[in-house]
């Protein structure tokens, strides 16, 4: 079972995040997904989050209670939700936006300037999906073939092109780091 | 009870990523469902807002009504009229739709009524779960009446049960409710829709007996009398007063008796049929677990702990809450060391489990405020307990 929080400010597609990868594990990669997510004033504006719980049986408690994984999108979610997150997780936050404490325990970090290169692919709107195909890629949880059937429907259709290029782009940037981080140990 | 198919028009046959208000709805256009009234509430508005999108599209009508009085008002009118309805609410609204709930009963109308629960009481919490609507689906509005209430355990469940739902309320001529919450309300999960031709409906009795012998309240062998559609030619009178066979008031006790006897009578002695219970490793068990909707999944962590603790524990999850299944709990009161309840409410359905255990054996009743689901040690330390 894997416990994870997707986390940024209201209006990033913080939710939709939840989402893309939830539909994915539970329609396209056999898993049990359950998507959870904040509601109220917290859900528009300030922190926001969505949760996923992720198993190969049935989910029982829909909550995450200590996720193994964090995405960080913004620096008031990071402040908020980081002190959850385990010992050993897994930290993905966007660089440009979030400036992280020094590292506890054994956390791994990986960071990304997804919203720049959202900019770059001219919108920072795609921001998201940028994350999502990082996150795709350091976490493996997810294939990124699920997470591309996923979209249609969570994303308008004119911009599902746009939006695969995105999730790339953040794909590719992912799979970089790792082998550069293999690279550096061997 | 004739039983047809569902119209493919209105199932949205396949895989889906979905969180239990919608698939409340397309529960109901599955089931057939053709006419919606309602009044949005958190955290039931998705629900509402699904099938002002999905009802004109399969040829249905969706009315954003005043209130939520008006909007069971509006159910009674459409049903009478030949419709499948339903609404959605939560705790406030659900409030205000009592009156007119009782009136639907006593005129013997199907209706769907989704309840996605939220803390109360008042405003309570919006946006956060509870499950203290349960005796108030059952007795809220005034008088003596049975309704049947389900509870579903999942975004599925929030389909499977709404058709179940229409099933029931056509076949008994009552309101019934899917009483959920807001954490399965809320929550995404994948729901599997069938193809229309594996979706069987129950068809309301309708008479076809000559016009001028047409009697509204005379009850069938079942116990529940035909209907016809108003407007159809048929001669027929109602109302909320206490009336004859004909549909007519008679006020005096006499009168009484046999109305509102049949109202409980219909379904009580037809429970047998209604009620649906999901038992796991009960057999040998010394305690079991007894729970519904959510709290019944945040229980098995639960369950699964004790067993691994060497604890004998079976559960029994209430699909139907009402009527209550008083006949198995009496037979297993006698055979255990204790039920353990949990739901999310300071002890609603519990009283039902003390009540048919007769002081047979113990019930500890493990209680939430509202706003969160039950800690699954919470429940754990319960089992612990009555296992000493």
């Amino acid at each position: 079972m894997t416990e994870i929080r997707f986390s940024g400010f209201g209006g990033q597609g913080i939710i939709r995040c939840g989402l893309i990868a939830g539909k994915a594990l539970a329609l396209f990669d056999n898993k049990h997904s359950t998507m959870t997510q904040s509601f109220g004033p917290e859900a528009r504006g300030s922190a926001c989050s969505s949760q996923l719980v992720v198993s190969d049986d049935r989910v029982l408690y829909p909550y995450i209670t200590i996720p193994e994984i964090l995405i960080s999108m913004s620096q008031e979610a990071y402040d908020k939700y980081e002190t959850e997150l385990r010992n050993d997780g897994i930290l993905i936050i966007d660089k440009d936006l979030v400036k992280p404490k020094p590292l506890r325990g054994k956390i791994k970090m990986y960071a990304i300037p997804s919203t720049r290169f959202a900019e770059e692919l001219g919108n920072r709107i795609f921001a998201n999906l940028v994350m999502m195909g990082f996150f795709t890629a350091i976490t493996k949880i997810v294939s990124p073939e699920a997470m591309k059937k996923a979209l249609p429907g969570l994303v308008p259709d004119r911009f599902l092109d746009l939006n695969i290029k995105a999730f790339d782009m953040g794909y590719d940037y992912g799979e970089k780091i790792l082998k550069e981080k293999k690279q550096r140990k061997t | 009870m004739k039983k047809v198919k569902a119209d493919p028009k209105g199932v949205l046959t396949g895989s889906h990523y979905l969180d239990g208000d919608h698939s409340l709805a397309e529960g109901g256009l599955a089931a057939g469902c053709r006419f919606f009234a309602g009044y949005p509430i958190t955290p039931s508005t998705e629900t509402a807002e699904r099938f002002s999108e999905r009802i004109p599209t399969v040829g249905g009508v969706f009315i954003q009504m005043e209130d939520e009085l008006g909007s069971i008002a509006a159910l009674i009118g459409a049903s009478w009229a030949g419709k499948k309805v339903m609404t959605v609410t939560s705790g406030p609204g659900f409030s205000l739709m009592m009156e007119n709930i009782g009136l639907a009963c006593m005129m013997e109308t199907p209706i769907v009524i989704a309840n996605v629960q939220r803390g109360g009481p008042s405003t309570g919490l919006p946006t956060l779960t509870g499950q203290q609507d349960m005796m108030q689906a059952r007795w809220g509005s005034h008088g003596d009446y049975e309704i049947i209430a389900l509870s579903p355990d999942s975004p599925q469940e929030c389909f499977d049960l709404t058709i179940e739902a229409f099933n029931l309320a056509e076949m008994f001529r009552v309101p019934t409710f899917v009483m959920t919450d807001e954490c399965i309300g809320h929550m995404h999960e994948k729901v599997v829709i069938p193809p229309a031709e594996e979706i069987e409906l129950v068809e309301r009795k309708w008479y076809t007996g000559p016009k001028e012998k047409y009697l509204p309240y005379k009850p069938d062998k079942d116990l529940v009398p035909f209907m016809i559609k108003a407007g159809d030619g048929y001669r027929f009178h109602t109302t909320g007063l206490t009336r004859d066979e004909r549909g007519y008031p008679v006020i005096n006790a006499e009168c009484q008796d046999v109305c509102v006897r049949h109202l409980v009578d219909k379904i009580n002695k037809n429970a047998d049929k209604i009620i649906k219970l999901k038992e796991e490793e009960i057999d040998n068990a010394e305690i079991i677990v007894i729970s519904y909707g959510i709290t019944s999944r945040v229980a098995i962590k639960a369950v699964q702990k004790a067993r691994k603790a060497g604890i004998k524990v079976g559960t029994l999850r209430l699909i139907t809450v009402w009527p209550f299944p008083e006949k198995r709990i009496k037979e297993l009161a006698k055979k255990i060391k204790a039920f353990v309840f949990p739901e999310i409410n300071c002890g609603q359905v519990v009283l039902e489990v003390e009540r048919c255990s007769w002081g047979q054996t113990q019930v500890i009743h493990v209680p939430h405020c509202g706003g969160w689901v039950h800690n699954p040690d919470d429940i754990f330390n319960a089992i612990k307990e009555a296992a000493k």
